[in-house]
């Protein structure tokens, strides 16, 4: 604080920088100081720009530790292949000079390399992981790996090793063990990028489509995007009328119903999840009212649960607070005179509101669109809860290769797929409506 | 009352354990931490958990055991925490499936049996008296669970008595629940297509052997709810959304004896599962001590006999199956309830690990693709 060299009051000074100037009349102007008023004007503004930042560091640092490093080295396992090189070097290496095309199986130094590889893995117990790895490419070469210490243990080093790995498992005499292992022995791969999109490596060194009876995730993407924009619709149908209510009443009454929007807000996700099952389900409310009341037999109720409705339903339900509340605080701002100098200018009801109100609320609309769309496209407890087969989205399956295939590669592809796609719709939305023309109120 | 029903159940199962162990005082624990987590299941399972194993051990031994619900996720958890550098858990309660996928990916550790564990009274070492179920050297199995199915009795005008029933839709109208994943189903559907189960697996492994076991599945396609969580089974039986449908046994037993839903067993072809413990790897090593003195007591030959009296899942161990008792709460025997007793166990299979470790990636991602179709 007693710092004398800063101060922002010794920039404009008029009584003392008017002897100042006198000193030195034909120089540059000069602070209080002597220093030229330039500099000193620059200094006191990289000192604002310095607090400035330091009271941001914090959050800085926090989303940088906390947000971007750990999505940063997610994503990287999108492409990430070291385990291969790094477990077989030596194998992987010799590899490189054999011809997959001859159509011969690698020679006996690749099988000597092999062994001392595998011995090595073994000891370091990096031959699992990495039969875990490889089974992403070839199924069922994980328990060839998973066996190799025993079979290692039963071989004799002296002799020729091809015939001794071959008579351990009839797998290290198949080519594509050995294609699949020399196309994998760089360090990066862009393999798990391939799955997600439903490909793989063709044998002429290109890339083609997986048989129909395998693909899965075009399909998930295009129904994330399709059910997610179905929702988004949805929150703004029935959002918007409630929100234009809540925003023309008196403050008492719009409280009150904000309250009521608010309540669902604070349940638990399942408990509001789990309360759609027993409203919508076969043999659940809606459809015994219904019977009830002759709409429909008793031996065809709807199904309502376990598909998409289901998943349309409850994720409108559960997302609509985030398209009425910015739509609610954007709509409080607009001025009810403006409606009123329309309608006795003479424009009727419906010009009223379409030309003059509803313009005025559009940045309400744009954030709640981009708020409601982005949390869905990531939901996934509630899709995996209601949504059967045909309401599940490219989430669970992301989940799944997280937690359950423990294929971490893939999912960080998944993710970083839906994360482009995200950001492509951004873009194509600040192109067409204007981010700036997004307001939380 | 329901309060005052478990409290009086657990009194009495403190005093039978303490009347038990009066005889043998457990060895002292040299370098061990006082507290220790464990990781299970929550609900019923980490319940019969704590009455048969831990609580009689903080008794004996003053140990602060603390419980996370999170054997779900053990697996992806396990492998977060070591990247960290941060192991929290000693002790963690997942399936034979994880078991090995732990094992493999160096997340576990492994363990000698017949070192580490307790003698059966009559001197079996371990590895014998565990038999077959200690399938991956990290794996130190608890129970025996199985998946099978449960059919409404009131709802349907015959009883299925062969999980080929599951399959008719002519004899047996209406929904059925069954798991989102390729296991069990598949084996079931190629059993019922007439293929020998010592040979489902060679179907299996070949193209047109997961085509005929899809397109078997495909018959009943229409009249599926695939649930991704044990609980939905019961739930769905319960409220009449489906006829029949598969769960782990436990659940079903819960259904039908604690809460008197219409609901029967069907045992045929049940799926064998296990259940046990992994010991991460890079314990320090007072809290792995710990840890392995707490499972010297917690697998022995009584305390596996002890936890079937809270749930209906088998002991892993041969010699605890003549002390199963009766249930600590319902007083019914339960024996009888046992996926392993033999009137249940006529036809069974076990989910085959190896067999899945290696061809689960490959024939999952087949399977979604036909869910979606």
């Amino acid at each position: 604080m007693a710092d004398q060299t800063v101060p922002l009051h010794t920039v404009p000074h008029p009584g003392r920088s008017a002897t100042e100037e006198r000193a030195a009349p034909d120089g540059p102007m000069l602070a209080a100081d002597g220093r030229p008023l330039k500099a000193s004007l620059a200094r006191a503004l990289r000192r604002q720009k310095l607090s400035a930042f330091l009271l941001t560091a914090p959050l800085l640092a926090f989303l940088l530790v906390a947000f971007v490093i750990p999505i940063g080295d997610m994503l990287l396992r999108s492409v990430d292949n070291r385990i291969v090189p790094e477990t077989l070097p030596r194998t992987t290496q010799m590899l490189g000079h054999w011809d997959a095309r001859a159509g011969d199986l690698p020679p006996e130094p690749v099988f000597e390399a092999l062994y001392v590889d595998l011995q090595e893995a073994a000891d370091a117990r990096m031959h699992t992981r990495l039969g875990s790895r490889l089974n992403y490419d070839l199924p069922g070469i994980s328990s060839v790996f998973r066996g190799a210490p025993r079979a290692l243990q039963a071989m004799d080093p002296d002799q020729p090793l091809r015939e001794q790995f071959i008579d351990a498992n009839r797998a290290w005499g198949e080519m594509q063990t050995w294609q699949t292992i020399r196309a994998l022995s760089g360090h990066y791969t862009a393999g798990y990028f391939l799955s997600a999109a439903d490909m793989r490596p063709a044998a002429d060194g290109g890339v083609e489509l997986v048989p129909e009876r395998q693909r899965i995730y075009a399909q998930l993407f295009l129904r994330t995007l399709v059910l997610s924009l179905t929702i988004t619709a949805l929150t703004l149908i029935l959002g918007y009328p409630i929100a234009y209510l809540i925003a023309s009443q008196p403050l008492r009454t719009a409280n009150l119903l904000l309250i009521l929007v608010l309540l669902p807000f604070w349940t638990s996700l399942l408990v509001r999840t789990s309360s759609w099952k027993v409203l919508l389900q076969q043999q659940g409310v809606v459809n015994d009212l219904l019977v009830w009341i002759g709409i429909v037999s008793d031996a065809n109720r709807l199904v309502m649960m376990n598909n998409w409705i289901g998943t349309v339903v409850a994720m409108t339900h559960i997302l609509l607070p985030f398209m009425i509340l910015p739509l609610f605080s954007v709509m409080k701002t607009i001025p009810p005179t403006y409606v009123r100098a329309a309608k006795s200018l003479g424009a009727n009801d419906w010009t009223a509101f379409w030309r003059v109100y509803f313009p005025q609320s559009i940045p309400g609309i744009g954030a709640g669109a981009v708020l409601v769309f982005i949390l869905a496209i990531g939901y996934y407890i509630t899709p995996a809860l209601v949504g059967g087969t045909d309401g599940i989205f490219i989430s669970n399956r992301i989940a799944f290769h997280i937690s359950t295939s423990l294929n971490w590669g893939l999912a960080a592809a998944l993710g970083a797929i839906l994360l482009v796609a995200v950001l492509v719709i951004f873009w194509v939305y600040d192109r067409m409506v204007g981010i700036d023309n997004v307001k939380l109120g | 009352m329901k309060l005052s029903r478990v409290l009086a159940g657990a009194a009495s199962v403190f005093a039978l354990t303490a009347g038990m162990t009066t005889g043998d005082e457990l060895p002292p624990c040299e370098n061990c931490a006082d507290t220790m987590v464990a990781v299970s299941w929550g609900g019923a399972y980490q319940r019969s958990q704590q009455m048969a194993y831990t609580i009689p051990y903080a008794e004996m031994t003053g140990v602060d055991v603390v419980w996370d619900e999170s054997s779900a996720e053990a697996v992806a958890l396990l492998r977060a925490q070591s990247e960290a550098g941060n192991i929290t858990w000693d002790v963690v309660d997942v399936t034979g499936a994880d078991s090995i996928r732990l094992c493999d990916d160096g997340l576990a550790m492994p363990v000698d049996h017949d070192e580490l564990l307790a003698e059966a009274p009559d001197g079996t070492p371990p590895t014998e008296d565990f038999g077959e179920t200690i399938v991956s050297e990290c794996f130190i199995p608890q129970i025996v669970f199985s998946t099978t199915f449960g059919y409404r009795h009131d709802l349907l005008d015959e009883e299925p008595d062969s999980v080929c029933d599951v399959f008719d839709l002519e004899r047996f109208p209406g929904r059925r629940a069954l798991e989102a994943r390729p296991i069990g189903n598949m084996e079931w559907a190629l059993i019922c297509d007439g293929v020998d189960i010592d040979e489902v697996y060679d179907v299996l492994e070949t193209d047109e052997g997961v085509e005929r076991a899809l397109d078997k599945l495909g018959t009943i396609k229409s009249e599926v709810i695939w649930w991704q969580a044990g609980a939905e089974t019961p739930q769905l039986l319960a409220d009449g959304e489906v006829v029949m449908g598969s769960t782990y046994n436990g659940r079903l037993f819960a259904a039908i004896e604690e809460e008197d839903q219409p609901i029967s067993m069907l045992w045929e072809w049940q799926m064998f599962d296990l259940d046990g413990w992994i010991i991460p790897e890079d314990l320090p090593e007072d809290r792995l001590n710990r840890v392995k003195h707490f499972l010297h007591f917690a697998t022995d030959t009584q305390r596996l006999a002890d936890q079937a009296r809270w749930i209906s899942y088998g002991p892993a161990r041969e010699s605890s199956q003549p002390l199963v008792g009766e249930h600590a709460e319902l007083g019914i025997e339960m024996a009888e309830h046992m996926p392993t007793h033999p009137d249940n166990a006529e036809r069974t299979f076990l989910f085959n690990y190896e067999w899945w470790a290696d061809y689960r990636d490959d024939i999952d991602a087949r399977f979604q693709s036909w869910l979606l179709r």
